[in-house]
């Protein structure tokens, strides 16, 4: 269903980032990299006061003409986008919610894996089997 | 004879041979036929042999005694060398390499022998790590145990062997060869203990290229044996009786080996397929990997830390990424911690990569870890498939990840698990009778002086059972003549309550007694206990309730409470007002019931997280749900009947709560899918609303940017 895939570290540089094959892969990482201003307006706007209440779904960050881009953030600042496209309506946002929550799941396993340095980036054959499974499932 | 001196290296090979050839365990005299084995292996021409013999010595005094012996070696090894024999030139040729032996139980020795005469050959090979497997007639004759077969391992390895190895020898060849190594620092041996006691597979290979100078090559053997032996390796137990003297496989240069382990890698796939998996265990192996579990955790139904494991792995040198990609495909249930079984499965992964295999994309059948006992290996297959809907293990713990499944199939499965889990629960749940009837009189007489005989949902079981209750609460709530009317008046309604009272009239009166002990103690608490698991044991309900029916009808025709009284009015007058009343007491037990099940767990002899976790999961799943109270009348039964059963075995208890956790772990899946579901629900009107605003923002494209 994505398009592509980024998860992006706390200081805003990527652990991984997967695009499908057939597109400009340049294209999409430009948009992940401009989406991180979104999410820093969207993380800023709850206020401290909301950080325990603060969803980890951010919903939709922006749409473009052609797709829209999803993101959510977990509690240590680490942050899945998501970028999608729009042709596809059928995507409802409990879809999009739960791929993310598939998301943050493998990421926590990558994270369990003592043999995984935070901050490195991820190559996990287990995340990447699973982002393929969300990639393919749309096209 | 002349003073033989000897380097280090020299005299621990020979001193290992020595033992080896010496079956006796003279220690001072060498059978002949061994030695006599040996020098063939030595692949010497026969007179040479002969020569030699007569050389030390042999020949004249009719036995090998150990200087006797060690000459020959020397020998031996000069004439592997080319040298000519004379007596003098055991002293004289300086760096003699050590002698070489071809023979098939010589593999290991040979290569050994490579690694100790050149550490820079098997510098990298794991061969130092991994010596030749212990002879294999000292394998089966002594224990398994490493300590034992350490020296043996030893003087094994001195042995010319060829790298046929039997699968016997090859499991504790690793262990063994990864202690001795420790043990022996001799010969750049020392870096490879940590090497990983890696099967003989890479050892093979790497011995052969150390030995290359020296080995003499079995025409003709060379690939095909060394599969033969790969693959029996592999294959751990059945081939053990091929240990007996492979034609000299491998041994060869290291153009044979490279040939043979290429080939030899197929041989192992294509015959893995019809031997054993090439990724079970054998009983050496996990003999070993249990050893080295203890020496990080001695508890062996701990766990091990994932930075304990992490160094322990990263020793065997193995890139970080396929040392993360096994981790990923051991660490079973994610938890960042290696239980004894996780271990032994990354380990064998790790000794089979050292070896060349490559790692599996999913965790092999073999290698997973057993929840539940180790006879349990139907649990084993249904673990997968039970905890996960997709067959990789990655995958396989969907309470780590409840969304996984999507939300289409969300609702049917829902329900279906729900069903599932009722019909799961009943299994362990049956008790002795005596304890389910005592509580459940109990709970009768408290509980259920309400439920409502005129709402038999005939839909469930469960209200069967319920019905059940309901009629023996009833009665007992009236007491006697009256409750007896009730009860038939009750009865009548549902067909099925009423049977098994009557056939169990005659029941236990000895339950009397007991039961109003009970009664009177458990009345404050039954009422709690009601709401447990709804979903819980309503067969066995069925079954305890019609018995308890009959005690609670004898009871209260015996005794008055008068609790009992006071609901028995209450009951009188009419269906519904019991219904009302039923349904209001079953939500304060509700209510009541999180809390009190919580205490309640506790409690009991059962293993308190065993039931709390049933309660609170059934809690949870009947919440959606509409039969309150008779889910938890049954869940309480339920709860109450596995009490007895928990102190009656050990291994029942441990299967039970394996049973629990994979069924607290389907809850878990069923209550996420519910839950997103839910949210779902909740969310289509802020999706209209999303929509609406990209559709405005749409429609000002310019504004936005």
């Amino acid at each position: 269903m994505a398009v592509c895939i980024a998860v992006i570290a706390k200081e805003n540089y990527p652990l991984y980032i997967r695009s499908a094959p057939t597109e400009n892969e340049l294209k999409f990482h430009h948009m992940v990299h401009t989406s991180l201003d979104v999410v820093d307006e969207k993380i800023s706007a709850m206020g401290k006061a909301l950080l325990d209440q603060r969803e980890l779904y951010l919903g939709l960050l922006y749409p473009t003409e052609d797709y829209k881009v999803y993101g959510y953030v977990t509690n240590s600042k680490v942050k899945f986008v998501m970028v999608v496209d729009s042709s596809n309506t059928a995507l409802r946002d409990n879809e999009i919610r739960s791929m993310f929550r598939k998301l943050h799941n493998s990421y926590t396993d990558v994270m369990c894996n003592p043999f995984y340095n935070p901050g490195d980036r991820i190559q996990s054959r287990a995340f990447d089997n699973m982002v393929t499974s969300m990639m393919i499932q749309v096209c | 004879m002349e003073g033989l001196t000897l380097s280090d290296a020299e005299q621990k090979y020979y001193s290992d041979l020595f033992s080896y050839c010496d079956i006796e365990s003279t220690k001072k005299v060498v059978v002949n036929g061994r030695v006599l084995e040996l020098f063939r292996a030595a692949q010497l021409p026969n007179d040479v042999v002969l020569q030699i013999m007569e050389l030390c010595g042999a020949t004249r005094l009719g036995y090998f005694g150990r200087s006797q012996f060690y000459i020959a070696l020397k020998l031996v090894a000069v004439a592997q060398s080319g040298f000519p024999l004379r007596v003098e030139s055991i002293n004289t040729v300086k760096d003699l390499p050590l002698p070489r032996f071809v023979a098939s139980k010589n593999e290991q020795e040979s290569r050994h022998a490579a690694s100790y005469s050149s550490d820079s050959e098997n510098q990298g090979s794991y061969s130092g790590v991994i010596p030749p497997p212990p002879g294999r007639g000292q394998v089966k004759k002594g224990s398994v145990s490493h300590d034992t077969v350490q020296p043996r391992t030893s003087a094994d390895a001195q042995e010319p062997a060829s790298p046929v190895v039997s699968p016997q020898q090859s499991p504790p060849t690793s262990p063994h060869t990864w202690r001795k190594h420790s043990r022996h620092p001799s010969g750049g041996n020392s870096e490879r203990p940590l090497a990983g006691p890696g099967p003989f597979w890479s050892p093979f290979g790497e011995a052969q290229s150390g030995s290359s100078a020296g080995d003499a090559v079995w025409s003709g053997h060379s690939p095909p044996p060394p599969q033969e032996n790969w693959v029996s390796f592999a294959d751990t137990p059945p081939t053990s009786t091929l240990l007996t003297m492979h034609p000299a496989s491998v041994q060869d240069q290291t153009t044979v080996r490279t040939v043979a382990s290429a080939t030899t890698a197929i041989e192992i796939r294509r015959q893995s397929s019809s031997y054993d998996d090439p990724w079970k265990i054998t009983d050496e192996q996990r003999q070993y990997y249990v050893n080295q579990f203890k020496t990080i955790q001695p508890d062996l139904n701990g766990f091990i830390p994932g930075s304990a494991a992490k160094e322990f792995f990263t020793k065997s040198k193995l890139p970080i990424l396929e040392l993360s990609h096994i981790w990923e495909l051991s660490d079973f249930d994610k938890d960042g911690a290696l239980t004894l079984d996780e271990f032994c499965a990354a380990f064998h992964l790790v000794v089979a990569r050292k070896n060349g295999y490559d790692l599996p994309e999913k965790l092999p059948e073999s290698l997973m870890p057993k929840l539940i006992d180790l006879e349990d290996s139907a649990d084993v297959g249904d673990q997968p498939g039970e905890v996960g809907y997709s067959g990789s293990p990655a995958e396989a713990p969907p309470s780590k990840s409840p969304s996984m499944p999507s939300l289409n199939q969300t609702w049917p499965e829902l329900n279906q698990s729900s069903e599932d889990t009722a019909i799961v629960h009943p299994v362990p749940i049956r008790m002795t009778p005596s304890k389910i009837h005592m509580q459940e009189m109990e709970l009768k007489r408290t509980g259920s002086d309400h439920t409502n005989p005129t709402s038999p949902l005939l839909v469930k079981p469960s209200d069967l059972s319920e019905e059940n209750k309901i009629n023996s609460s009833v009665k007992f709530a009236s007491g006697n003549t009256v409750g007896q009317q009730q009860a038939g008046v009750v009865a009548h309604p549902p067909a099925v309550p009423p049977r098994p009272q009557p056939s169990q009239a005659p029941g236990p009166a000895v339950h009397r007694p007991v039961d109003a002990d009970g009664l009177i103690t458990h009345t404050s608490t039954s009422p709690q206990q009601i709401p447990e698991q709804p979903n819980f044991a309503d067969f066995s309900q069925f079954e305890v309730f019609a018995a308890s029916n009959v005690n609670e009808e004898q009871d209260d025709e015996a005794e008055k409470h008068p609790e009992v009284l006071p609901a028995e009015k209450a009951s009188d007058p009419a269906n519904s007002l019991r219904v009302a009343k039923a349904d209001s007491k079953t939500e304060e037990k509700t209510a009541a019931g999180a809390p009190t099940n919580v205490s309640k767990g506790t409690a009991p002899l059962a293993p308190p997280p065993k039931p709390v976790r049933r309660r609170l999961k059934s809690e949870d799943e009947l919440r959606p749900e509409v039969d309150e109270h008779t889910q938890k009348t049954g869940v309480l039964a339920a709860v109450l009947a596995s009490q007895p059963s928990i102190p009656r075995s050990v291994g029942k208890d441990k299967k039970a709560i394996q049973a629990s956790i994979r069924r607290n772990k389907e809850t878990n899946t069923v209550l996420a899918r519910l839950n997103s579901e839910l949210q779902q629900q909740l969310k289509d009107v802020l999706e209209e609303r999303i929509s609406l605003e990209v559709q405005l923002e749409q429609l000002r494209p310019f504004s936005h940017l």
